[in-house]
């Protein structure tokens, strides 16, 4: 519990203090700008990672019993969720420290942690899935996590790049769920409905992917382990 | 009666080969190369079938002969490639010895998630938790870890629990030759107590004397084939010895 809480913060303190001199200097509340992004995509590796186990480790027991297979997903997904949770008050704590005002607008946080959630747990489908055929998805998807990372502008803002790249990044969920966080918490304004309706297309995209490999290959798993 | 379990000209296919733990690098140049094969074998053909209420059956058959993937089948882990197997109730199976339990949880607590998993309720797991350690013996060792536990406490525990759970068919795979003589005696009486209760039960067992003492049906099993499904366990058992003495041949 302590680790979990004390890991993302000592990267938030060196990614401030170094970050801070080179990008910090043209973003406003740069602490808080970091640490959206931060909390979000902590969230996004824990639950994945966690979660890509989630089949493997059990093998011994769905093997052996039969239970509906996506709990064990399920059970990994919410000890991140509750994680995040922690992680998210220690965030307002600081949103606070910063001076920065809550407003009622901040309820519309909930719509980006939903679609978090569930493009989580699709993720978590897909990638549980996958380990149980192939083993060398974890070094896949660690490089995987390591381009979503740089390509979730966490440290910095996309504004310094030229137009056509900063599209690129609305491929990429995380980044759109940061910007939704940093558009409420920082200038404490609701993203437009071009956001909303992407971020809501990923989210059941990805789940219903998710869903849809574990029908098909409930009764395969079997043979793999 | 009542009809419990109905088995119908099931067959249950297998695959073994290379594909196990290779990574995706290797499934890929593998299948560049075209050396990557996949054999299929059929470890239950045509089996047949059915229960009711209050059976006993007993699955007997040398290594190999389907036992343990029929009975994947019938709780409900595997799908039959082909038939169908239709159940009437809830099914608690024990399929080798401890299996299924988390070695880092305690003994209560894998107690707790065996009957979750099994689909009871934390109420009547409440009800029912002191019967099932009581009659584990292992009352003192219920804050343990799990893999702490001996294999012969282990089997006890998870006997106690499929067995009280009242499941209306319970598979027990070789799980009554663990276990000393005094629990032995113990389980036996307990399952007399289930099948008189209206219990169905499945049993597989290399211990023909079991067999015969305990079961009121027969199911013989070779190499995938089903030799012979009767009640009559007395000729069945002697042909399977003979066949087991090599003066059958089948």
């Amino acid at each position: 519990m302590l680790w979990s809480v004390l890991s993302p913060l000592l990267m938030l303190t060196v990614m401030a203090v170094i970050f801070g001199n080179f990008f910090g200097r043209n973003i406003e509340h740069y602490v808080i700008f970091l640490f959206s992004g931060q909390v979000v995509f902590n969230y996004f590796t824990e639950a994945t990672n966690e979660g890509m186990q989630a089949l493997v480790s059990n093998s011994s027991i769905f093997s052996k019993i039969n239970v509906p297979k996506y709990l064990f997903l399920f059970s990994k997904n919410i000890s991140a969720l509750i994680n995040f949770g922690i992680i998210l008050l220690i965030y307002f704590g600081f949103v606070m420290l910063e001076g920065i005002n809550f407003t009622i607008l901040f309820l519309f946080l909930l719509y980006p942690i939903v679609c978090l959630i569930l493009i989580n747990l699709g993720i978590g489908l897909i990638l549980s899935a996958l380990f149980i055929f192939f083993k060398d998805i974890q070094y896949l998807y660690r490089l995987f996590t390591q381009i979503v990372m740089y390509g979730s502008a966490i440290f910095y803002n996309i504004d310094i790049l030229p137009q056509h790249l900063q599209a690129l990044f609305y491929c990429n969920p995380i980044f759109v769920c940061i910007t939704y966080f940093r558009s409420i918490v920082l200038h404490n304004t609701v993203p437009d409905l071009r956001l909303h309706l992407l971020l809501a297309g990923y989210a059941l995209v990805l789940f219903a992917i998710g869903c849809w490999v574990y029908k098909k290959y409930n009764y395969k798993f079997l043979y793999y382990v | 009666m009542k009809e419990i379990l109905k088995v119908e000209n099931v067959s249950i296919k297998y695959i073994t080969g290379d594909f196990k733990s290779i990574g995706l690098k290797e499934y890929i140049i593998r299948r560049l190369k075209g050396n990557y094969t996949v054999k299929e074998f059929w470890a239950n053909r045509n089996i047949t079938f059915n229960l009711e209420e209050g059976d006993m059956l007993g699955i007997i058959g040398t290594n190999g002969a389907g036992k343990s993937t029929l009975l994947k089948a019938v709780s409900g882990i595997m799908r039959p490639s082909e038939g169908t197997i239709v159940r009437y109730g809830t099914i608690a199976a024990l399929l080798e010895l401890g299996s299924g339990f988390d070695g880092d949880l305690t003994v209560k607590e894998n107690a707790y998630l065996r009957g979750a998993m099994l689909g009871y309720t934390r109420k009547f797991m409440d009800e029912t938790y002191e019967e099932i350690i009581d009659f584990a013996e292992l009352k003192e060792f219920e804050d343990r870890p799990f893999k702490q536990l001996s294999s012969g406490m282990k089997s006890r525990l998870a006997f106690s629990i499929a067995s009280l759970v009242r499941p209306d068919i319970l598979i027990l795979d070789e799980v009554l030759s663990v276990g000393d003589g005094a629990f032995r005696k113990k389980s036996e009486a307990k399952m007399k107590e289930i099948i008189n209760g209206g219990a169905t039960t499945i049993l597989v067992s290399h211990s023909l004397n079991q067999v015969r003492s305990m079961c009121s049906k027969i199911l013989w099993l070779h190499k995938g084939r089903q030799i012979t499904f009767g009640s009559d366990v007395k000729k069945i058992c002697d042909d399977y010895q003979s066949f087991l003495d090599g003066k059958l041949k089948i």
